[in-house]
């Protein structure tokens, strides 16, 4: 089991690092939620033995539940992930509003780009 | 109930809840302000007051919630932490105010001061945090707020690179929640105190392990070479007083993350100098400022210049004594209102001339004396000349080298404080020495916030441009706000100067307390039960 879960882990930090080199920011975004998934995973993996459950009587034996904590940590980061995701798919809106695609491009001379761009957009500081 | 454990929740509490009521009053501009401004002089003054606790009375720890340690949510005071934290909110308060001046009325009813608070709040829970579960919500709630900020504008030259500030971020801090998922899992605990003692329980090379892991992840939160590539293409495009707050605070607290980790990953037991950390602290100094050298953009000069001092400070962490943790400490105390009010400077001269490029600004010491004067003290200061405040971090950094005989990379700060110089000579010249460049070429016409100069230089060349320099067409105002916040965090600058020497002690004390925990574990454990603990992570087959 634990190997079971170590394999996924595996392939979903690697799936997500794949998907986080490419150009298109949605790729990009599923790469980021497949990798934070891994790290759910893993966190879930630091709770322990899996199957048993959770609170029966006054007073388990340790060994008899899994530990909570790290069910709590993975809600906490599950909640955060997909704040974050979310607010990153709002930019991909914008930037497919703004440009016309969502791909994320070079920032060489990224400064001269953006000075070209001023006169017509007026300045916002 | 101790006064501390009263006030130190507060330093979250009160800028949470005033983010909330900013929130209620979203319709009038005047209420927020208000608001604002009111929440963060409160936390400014509530971290004084713990600072002056802390320095009387030794580490303040809480139990939010009363549960005991090392179960519950738990918020420490130490030296350390109280004394970057008082300096961080009271060059966030400065930024705020500079902030009402400089930003538009439509950018500021963006929800820009509900964003301010919770950035202020996220800082602060950055450095009080007892464990590392919270570090990383604390980040978030930081990270979140400044993202928001990072794109306020909605133009397309802030989405871009707005991009690539919050996918770097956000695989940092999947990075991050790795590595507690593995603290957790080896030692069973996510409390700070309680983990200083497991952690020398590791196998060294699980310790090396998480050492590096935590490392790459603050590592790319505070800009560490090779890390740093998303921070001079992303900061210099938000308005000045959001790259300002971020230069200030944001990569500072990552340096904060970086010397409290390590400290108790590595515990007490290392036995001097680490040159792979030295290494990384001297090519980030270096690869920081000559990128500043390679630049001619007023911000984007400054922006490396966040990357080299980075590298100053990380070298304190790698002498690994008290001496250069102390070091390190005041070098971060002088670093955050100095690199703040050089960027607040840069948004006077945009405000003003409607630029930060060098080549088409210049002789503005004669139209904006103020923000000259005070680009000159902040530059030197960041310079390390003395008797500014630079000097006496960089010679505590220095002479903690040398005591450790690690003569290379003292060679190549003290190198790297020349090329400072010369960079901040750059921008001098540039920007207020010269003749007025706006004479030669003129000002793109787009600055719709600038109507001012876009017209003077319009007529300039018209009138003949008799005798450079002696035109000196009115330029715009600067908001007094913008001034005043300016001032107000120069005027730090030069009290940390002043005050040089008491600081040196209160960062050798706090060194103190990094290199020999057991003070801090006293606080947060009390004589409790460290040992038998309920649940361990050990359960794992």
């Amino acid at each position: 089991m634990t190997l079971t879960l170590a394999v996924t882990v595996g392939a979903l930090y690697a799936a997500g690092t794949y998907l986080l080199l490419q150009r298109t920011l949605t790729r990009i975004v599923i790469g980021l939620a497949l990798m934070g998934h891994g790290a759910n995973v893993l966190l879930l993996m630091a709770a322990g033995g899996p199957g048993a459950p959770p609170l029966i009587g006054d007073e388990p034996p340790a060994q008899a539940f899994t530990d909570p904590l790290p069910q709590a940590l993975a809600l906490t980061a599950i909640v955060i992930t997909f704040g974050v995701i979310a607010f990153l798919l709002a930019l991909a809106y914008r930037s497919n509003a703004l440009t016309g695609n969502d791909v994320v491009e070079d920032d060489i001379e990224d400064r001269h780009f953006g000075e070209d761009l001023r006169p017509e957009e007026g300045r916002l500081t | 109930v101790t006064t501390a454990a009263v006030l130190v929740p507060l330093v979250l509490a009160l800028p949470l809840i005033a983010a909330g009521v900013a929130l209620v009053f979203h319709r009038s501009l005047l209420a927020q302000r208000a608001v604002s401004v009111t929440a963060v002089a409160a936390v400014l003054a509530v971290t004084v007051a713990v600072l002056v606790l802390v320095e009387r009375d030794g580490t303040v720890a809480v139990q939010v919630g009363a549960w005991p340690a090392p179960y519950g949510i738990t918020l420490v005071a130490d030296l350390f932490s109280s004394l970057l934290l008082a300096v961080s909110v009271a060059t966030a308060l400065g930024v705020l105010v500079f902030a009402i001046g400089q930003l538009d009325d439509i950018v500021e009813r963006r929800f820009f001061h509900p964003l301010y608070l919770v950035l202020t709040a996220g800082v602060g829970a950055s450095f009080l945090t007892g464990d590392l579960f919270n570090l990383f919500v604390a980040f978030e709630v930081m990270l979140i707020a400044s993202y928001v900020l990072m794109t306020i504008a909605g133009n397309r030259s802030s989405i871009r690179p707005a991009m690539t500030y919050v996918v770097i971020n956000l695989l940092a801090s999947t990075l991050f929640i790795t590595a507690v998922g593995l603290v957790y899992a080896a030692t069973g605990t996510v409390n700070m105190a309680d983990l200083t003692g497991r952690m020398a329980e590791l196998p060294a090379q699980l310790q090396l392990a998480l050492g590096l892991l935590f490392l790459v992840v603050f590592g790319i939160k505070a800009a560490l070479f090779p890390l740093f590539f998303w921070l001079p293409d992303s900061y210099p495009t938000a308005p000045a007083a959001i790259t300002a707050v971020f230069a200030g605070l944001l990569t500072k607290v990552g340096v904060y993350a970086i010397i409290r980790t390590q400290t108790i990953v590595f515990g007490a037991d290392v036995s001097g100098p680490s040159t792979l950390v030295l290494l990384i602290a001297g090519v980030t100094m270096i690869v920081g400022v000559l990128g500043a050298i390679a630049q001619d953009d007023m911000k984007r000069i400054l922006s490396f210049h966040i990357v080299s001092q980075i590298g100053y400070m990380v070298l304190g962490l790698g002498l690994y004594s008290v001496a250069g943790l102390a070091g390190a400490t005041l070098f971060i105390v002088h670093q955050i209102p100095v690199k703040t009010s050089l960027f607040l400077v840069g948004g006077m001269v945009e405000k003003a001339a409607g630029t930060n490029a060098l080549a088409k600004l210049g002789g503005l010491v004669r139209q904006m004396p103020v923000a000259a004067a005070l680009f000159l003290l902040a530059a030197l200061s960041l310079a390390g000349l003395p008797p500014f405040s630079g000097f006496f971090g960089k010679l505590a950094l220095v002479q903690a080298g040398f005591s450790a005989e690690r003569w290379v990379i003292t060679g190549v700060a003290l190198g790297g404080s020349i090329l400072t110089l010369f960079s901040m000579t750059k921008i001098w010249a540039g920007v207020f020495w010269g003749a007025s460049a706006r004479d030669e070429e003129a000002i793109p016409v787009g600055a719709g916030a600038v109507p001012g100069p876009a017209e003077g230089a319009l007529s300039g060349p018209a009138g003949g441009g008799a005798a450079p320099g002696t035109t000196a067409e009115a330029l715009p105002r600067v908001p007094r706000m913008m001034t005043g916040g300016a001032v107000g965090l120069v005027a730090l600058t030069v009290g940390i100067a002043v005050f040089a020497g008491p600081l040196h002690d209160l960062s050798v004390r706090a060194a103190e307390g990094l290199v020999d925990p057991s003070s801090y574990v006293e606080a947060v454990l009390g004589d409790g039960p460290t040992g038998d603990t309920l649940v361990t992570g050990e359960v794992a087959p």
